[in-house]
């Protein structure tokens, strides 16, 4: 048992936490921009899918890194695209689209692996790159700190910065103000004479761009290879840290820090004699029970009944 | 007066896919500076028509001519360029965001990349200050008032350079303070050369602020005139085509066994602020009670309580003689025996995508002869809601139509046929009338007339005074959560007294009052 926590709380499992929430975390804030323009993107399993097999193949064909970031990158985002596409000019069902693109993805993914590689399972015999680590120098050296920050995969860097990033924009910026006013009553937007259909599909898109670094991080830089299906449910995961941090992008970090440690913890777990099944079902048991928290909260801190006409209040003068 | 001219809309006809003819060959003709009413009843074509100008919809033929020159409004976008701006009656509003983000939203300042916020409230500030109009630039939209959100509204329209404002009904979520002060509002912006469209259906608010009026008559123009040269009751001959009798003759009250008992009952709202402080009445047979007050005294928590939607936190309630259990539910209200045109029809009263018999049985659909052996029988749906629409004279076509294609005075007489056909002994009427045209005003109210006539007690919450002393037998006025006064002989007072009570500068005493 001693054992056991020594393992979970040493600075090596930290460092793993933060490579594991990596993908979760560009999900997420992904989720959270598509979610502020009222278009729930729940494709970001799928797009993070593609977007790391894209990058193993481009890699492995070309042998250019930037090549194959800046194709996963795309491909990531016209995904999006076409969801955008779908529910806002088709005006199809949001979700029923998404599903409709996450099983594509998933079956995709393994057909055109299976034609490029002849094998259905892995990229295994594709020779990809990797997105390399990087050392940040003089903290590198520190003890505990430097293992803490130093070394980390440059997208993971890249994640860190975008937290910031998305919230600046999100609650700083013109774009953010318009994606905010077109979620929450696009007639408003409208009236104003912002489009809400361009700032929804600016909106998706980013939020895919987010979702594909994810993807690409994946395949590149967790591993180097690309398996099926190998998203695991990140995707998912990610849409339930956006619940748990609503639509602040540093509530969303703490979010996705929490899973992506949950899901560290279930690795650590694994060389103790705990059966398997049960510390790979760790993460989606603990997203379960917290968002039944938080719901429950939620329900809670507005359970006191409002009066429901708005116009009650008193009449100042 | 023809160079003085800012708009002109020339033969606009409007007819919908569906056959639906909105505009029959319609003419307005607006001068600049001036606050022109455009007076209908519902379902008039007044809506219609400055959608048309504002380029929500398209007239099927017309022409519009705004500054002297042919416009193509094909888009509220363009509406906006030309200078036209509209105030909706459902705001147009981002509810988290702040006053000043609404009002600058789509035209954001900007500093670097970011929006230059000081810059905001400072353009915010100047604007509000230069058309009068102050506004809480840095609260958010949800925290403010109804009058302040429309205030935002306005100045909305005016940092986009409108020129011309259709106001849509813009009183009918105003208390009366807050009109008052909207109508300053208005006055104000046309000393500044701003010409004002104000769409409405109340006639003593033409004659009030109006400088013309244009009147409309289902689908068609009635005429244009000098507001000063027209009676109210001219008015309202143009309006319906007839005399609207808006006097209601009835026996004197003959009231009989308590039905309904309010014991010391008690709220306080999530603000902390006790809407409800210990009120005590009763409702008996064969009487109407009004409920009169300012907006936002307690009327809203009290029907809530007694029609089961919220809890209340002390106090008793007898219905029928049934005691009401603390924690309730709308449906065992209704179980014994209370019916209640809610005061937001859409909100409560209906379900805007089901059919108009959908809606009259949605308080029944499981009794017979609606439905057997838990299968509804739609051929008596039906029927039954083609019935009621001759017995309500609901205007449309067939019991199928969406009640989402009716104008609001025949939405609230599908609630009325609703509520009055449920055989409950109780009826809480909330606002009956409010915002509906004068016909489908007067039908609604003699039929609660006939609901007392036939031993029923009715509980009639009203912002309409004249309607209260018309229809009641007896009056209670609500102040900031008491009950201040008990008129028992409404025909001996006027709107004046019922007023000097409401705004708390008189109270009775408890003698005075006498049994509630």
């Amino acid at each position: 048992m001693n054992e056991m926590f020594q393992g979970i709380l040493s600075w090596d499992f930290i460092a793993s936490g933060i490579r594991v929430t990596t993908p979760i975390l560009l999900a997420a804030l992904g989720a959270l921009i598509a979610e502020s323009a009222g278009t729930p993107n729940i494709a970001l399993e799928g797009i993070m899918l593609i977007s790391a097999f894209i990058g193993v193949i481009v890699s492995g064909f070309t042998g250019s890194l930037w090549l194959a970031i800046i194709f996963g990158v795309i491909v990531g985002t016209l995904m999006a695209a076409i969801l955008a596409y779908f529910a806002l000019k088709l005006k199809t069902d949001i979700i029923l689209a998404a599903i409709a693109l996450n099983i594509f993805a998933s079956g995709g993914t393994i057909f055109f692996l299976a034609m490029l590689t002849g094998d259905k399972g892995s990229s295994a015999s594709v020779n990809s790159l990797l997105i390399p680590n990087v050392t940040i120098p003089i903290i590198d050296k520190i003890p505990i700190l430097g293992d803490i920050l130093s070394g980390h995969h440059s997208i993971t860097y890249v994640a860190i910065v975008l937290i910031f990033v998305v919230q600046y924009m999100m609650y700083k910026t013109p774009l953010g103000l318009r994606i905010r006013a077109v979620g929450e009553n696009p007639d408003a937007a409208e009236s104003v004479g912002i489009s809400v259909v361009k700032t929804r599909f600016i909106a998706l898109m980013l939020s895919g761009f987010l979702a594909s670094l994810g993807g690409l991080f994946l395949s590149m830089g967790y591993v180097s290879w690309f398996a099926r299906d190998m998203t695991a449910g990140r995707g998912w995961i990610a849409l339930a840290a956006q619940a748990l941090g609503g639509l602040n992008a540093f509530g969303v970090a703490a979010g996705s820090f929490l899973f992506g440690f949950t899901e560290a913890v279930s690795y650590s777990l694994q060389i103790f004699d705990i059966p398997y099944e049960f510390t790979q079902s760790l993460p989606f048991i603990i997203t379960i029970i917290v968002l039944g928290i938080y719901a429950w909260r939620k329900v809670k801190a507005s359970g006191k009944l409002n009066v429901s006409n708005s116009s009650v209040g008193p009449t100042e003068k | 007066m023809a160079d003085n001219c800012i708009l002109e809309m020339k033969n606009i006809w409007k007819i919908y896919p569906n056959g639906v003819v909105a505009n029959k060959d319609m003419n307005l003709k607006v001068n600049k500076g001036e606050i022109h009413a455009l007076l209908g009843e519902n379902g008039a074509g007044k809506s219609t028509l400055m959608k048309i100008l504002f380029g929500i919809e398209q007239p099927t033929k017309g022409e519009i001519i705004y500054e002297g020159r042919q416009v193509d409004i094909s888009s509220p976008h363009k509406a906006i360029e030309y200078g036209i701006g509209m105030v909706h009656q459902h705001f147009m509003l981002v509810p988290s965001l702040t006053v000043a983000e609404n009002i600058i939203l789509g035209m954001e300042p900007k500093k670097g990349l970011s929006i230059d916020i000081d810059q905001a409230y400072r353009f915010v500030q100047e604007q509000s200050d230069l058309f009068g109009l102050p506004v809480p630039s840095k609260e958010k939209v949800k925290d403010i008032s109804v009058g302040m959100k429309q205030r935002v509204e306005i100045i909305k329209t005016l940092v986009r350079g409108a020129n011309l404002i259709i106001l849509d009904e813009p009183t009918a979520v105003l208390t009366p303070q807050e009109t008052v002060d909207l109508f300053n509002a208005l006055k104000n912006l046309t000393e500044k050369g701003k010409t004002i469209i104000f769409i409405t259906h109340k006639l003593n608010e033409v004659k009030e602020i109006a400088d013309r009026i244009t009147v409309t008559r289902r689908g068609r123009v009635v005429g244009t005139a000098d507001v000063k040269d027209i009676s109210e009751i001219e008015m309202s001959k143009m309006m319906v085509g007839r005399d609207v009798d808006i006097r209601i003759e009835k026996e004197p009250a003959q009231s009989g066994e308590k039905l309904m008992e309010i014991n010391d009952l008690e709220f306080t709202r999530t603000d902390g602020v006790k809407s409800l402080k210990g009120i005590s009445f009763s409702l008996r047979e064969g009487e109407i009670l009004g409920v009169a007050g300012v907006e936002g005294n307690g009327q809203t928590e009290l029907v809530q309580i007694i029609t089961g939607i919220i809890p209340r936190e002390k106090g008793r309630i007898k219905l029928n003689q049934v005691e009401l259990p603390k924690i309730t539910d709308p449906g065992f209200c209704r179980d014994a025996g209370l019916s209640h045109i809610p005061s937001d029809r859409m909100e409560r009263g209906v379900a805007a995508d089901s059919t108009i018999a959908e809606n009259i049985i949605s308080d029944r659909f499981k009794k017979v002869p609606f439905s057997k052996n838990g299968v509804i029988k739609w051929k008596e749906v039906y029927g039954f809601g083609e019935e009621m629409i001759k017995e309500f004279d609901i205007r449309t076509d067939s019991a199928r139509t969406e009640i989402k294609m009716l104008s609001g005075g025949n939405i609230q007489k599908v609630v009325v046929a609703r509520e009055f056909t449920a055989h409950s002994k109780i009826t809480i009427a909330d606002q009956p009338t409010r915002g509906i045209d004068v016909a489908a005003a007067d039908f609604i109210r003699r039929r609660l007339v006939k609901e007392r006539e036939n031993n029923l007690g009715v509980l009639l919450v009203s912002a309409d005074l004249t309607e209260l002393l018309e229809v009641a037998d007896r009056i209670i006025v609500l102040f900031k959560g008491e009950i201040v006064a008990h008129f028992k002989e409404v025909k001996q007072i006027n709107e004046t007294v019922l007023g000097e009570y409401m705004l708390g500068i008189k109270r009775m005493s408890s003698e005075e009052m006498g049994d509630l």
